[in-house]
């Protein structure tokens, strides 16, 4: 597959060639603070490529979190450039990111966010129901991901009735639903025990396979040996 | 005059019709690999409109099942449950969705907001999923959320996503979404025990203000510190109520324990 080399701050000629998925060139972030100026994220540049399973590591206050919603398009507030299929980012106005985000990005939670009074087929649902799909297509849409993770006997239960494990299937179901072209995981298996973290593991494996870019943050060293490459943060700077 | 806790000496009696809940008889009993688990033996419960109920009891109880049962999320085994005078223990999954939907609001321990939903969008999502006679124009839909929001003190993040706010904010804008379906009752299931001190005292702050407003509230919480602010606590024990007070600081001062 086509993945980038480990130093990808030196991949300028690959960026040249084939436009990364998204590019990150000194991405900062901070926060005033009583005593001054507090920085979550340093200087971040960063390539990824399409097709590439990213892992973000460190330890925790190192902005892993704060990096994956500035990739994720829900926190707009730094300074630097954002690339994203050679759109700026950083200068889209809300309505114009929101679009982007939508239509290219899937999340992954480690709380799952799904809705407990909602069913597992209008959990998957609401995803499509926020990027105007009709009526008809979402219906198709649901069966077809309730098929293809092989859920179809849970599509009228409640999360509350659903291990953690089938919990996150849905979630990661839900993230893909959109047809999204990178996915975003923050310690998606952070709730789940080692044989149910194994399966989400080798989903995001098949899933990232079949040409899902994918960035995951986790603290486990055997999450990211699923990965094809790891990025280290410490103090918001990106270790060489 | 409100006087919840007569009906459940006459266990035999019909439901309380005049009581927003009443529950007579209800049992929940899990199957697993032939392992049967009561998780409720007998509960007898009455909540009138617009009373603040606290419902605890240790891990293992049953109380986050009466809450699911409460909230129309899980059918009873065996018993009869009236919502608003209506009887809701014989109905499909479908209809049990139905009412739930316009009566039922739900406040999480996690929040549960989507992060990739806006502050706006997370308030507005249960209400587009009514339909029919109950269906929302957007007008309507905008004007709720919109009231939910400057309720809870949150109608200038709108635009935010969940990431953008802290625990505190985020439960407040979850309990915007449990309120903008105007719902009958608002069920809160251990709405403070991803905060801190601070931000579980100002949710507690929140959910006494919606009460005084006139919400009928029942909160799970296992922090008599949090169950002090309802106005009546129900204690569970292996799947029974075994004690059923009204609080100081409640509207009601008869207290009443029933025999276990």
């Amino acid at each position: 597959m086509g993945i980038l080399s480990k130093h990808s701050s030196d991949s300028r000629q690959i960026s040249e060639s084939s436009s990364p998925l998204v590019s990150l060139r000194n991405v900062e972030k901070a926060y005033k603070t009583a005593g001054g100026v507090s920085y979550v994220l340093r200087r971040v540049t960063l390539d990824i490529a399409a097709g590439e399973f990213v892992t973000v590591m460190g330890p925790s206050g190192a902005g892993k979190s704060t990096l994956l919603a500035i990739l994720g398009m829900l926190d707009a507030v730094f300074t630097g450039e954002f690339f994203f299929r050679g759109l700026p980012v950083h200068a889209l106005d809300n309505k114009r990111r929101q679009q982007l985000a939508r239509e290219h990005i899937g999340f992954v939670f480690q709380q799952y966010h799904l809705l407990d009074d909602l069913t597992v087929a209008e959990n998957l649902s609401v995803p499509l129901d926020y990027r105007g799909v009709n009526k008809s297509e979402r219906a198709s849409r649901v069966a077809d991901v309730l098929d293809r993770f092989n859920i179809v006997g849970k599509k009228d239960l409640y999360p509350s009735q659903l291990s953690g494990g089938q919990q996150q299937l849905v979630g990661i179901a839900r993230a893909v639903i959109a047809e999204p072209s990178l996915i975003l995981a923050d310690e998606p298996t952070g709730n789940l025990h080692s044989v149910q973290a194994r399966e989400i593991m080798e989903l995001f494996t098949r899933l990232n396979a079949a040409g899902t870019t994918i960035v995951q943050v986790t603290h486990s060293d055997e999450n990211a040996g699923y990965g094809s490459r790891t990025i280290n943060l410490k103090d918001g700077w990106m270790e060489p | 005059m409100i006087q919840p806790t007569d009906a459940l000496d006459a266990k035999s009696l019909s439901p309380n019709a005049d009581a927003l809940i009443s529950m007579r008889g209800i049992k929940k009993v899990f199957v697993t690999d032939e392992v049967e688990t009561h998780a409720l033996t007998e509960v007898h419960l009455d909540v009138q409109q617009g009373e603040y109920v606290a419902i605890s009891g240790p891990s293992g109880c049953g109380k986050t099942t009466l809450l699911s049962i409460l909230g129309l999320l899980d059918a009873t085994t065996e018993g009869e449950y009236r919502l608003a005078g209506e009887p809701v223990s014989g109905l499909s999954p479908a209809e049990r969705a139905r009412v739930r939907n316009r009566q039922i609001g739900f406040i999480f321990q996690a929040f549960n907001l989507i992060g990739d939903l806006t502050v706006y969008e997370n308030v507005e999502l249960p209400l587009t999923y009514r339909t029919g006679d109950a269906a929302l124009d957007a007008a309507e839909r905008k004007r709720r959320v919109v009231e939910a929001l400057e309720k809870v003190g949150m109608a200038h993040r709108t635009k935010h996503y969940p990431a953008q706010l802290s625990g505190g904010q985020q439960q407040r804008v979850a309990v915007a979404r449990a309120v903008a379906g105007e719902p009958a009752i608002l069920l809160a299931d251990e709405p403070t025990g991803n905060l801190d001190s601070q931000n579980g005292e100002a949710v507690m702050g929140l959910l006494q203000e919606l009460h005084r407003g006139g919400a009928t509230i029942c909160m799970v919480t296992h922090d008599p510190r949090y169950a002090a602010h309802a106005d009546r606590s129900v204690q569970l024990f292996d799947g029974r109520v075994v004690e059923d007070t009204a609080l100081a600081g409640g509207s009601r001062s008869a207290a009443h324990v029933v025999p276990a």
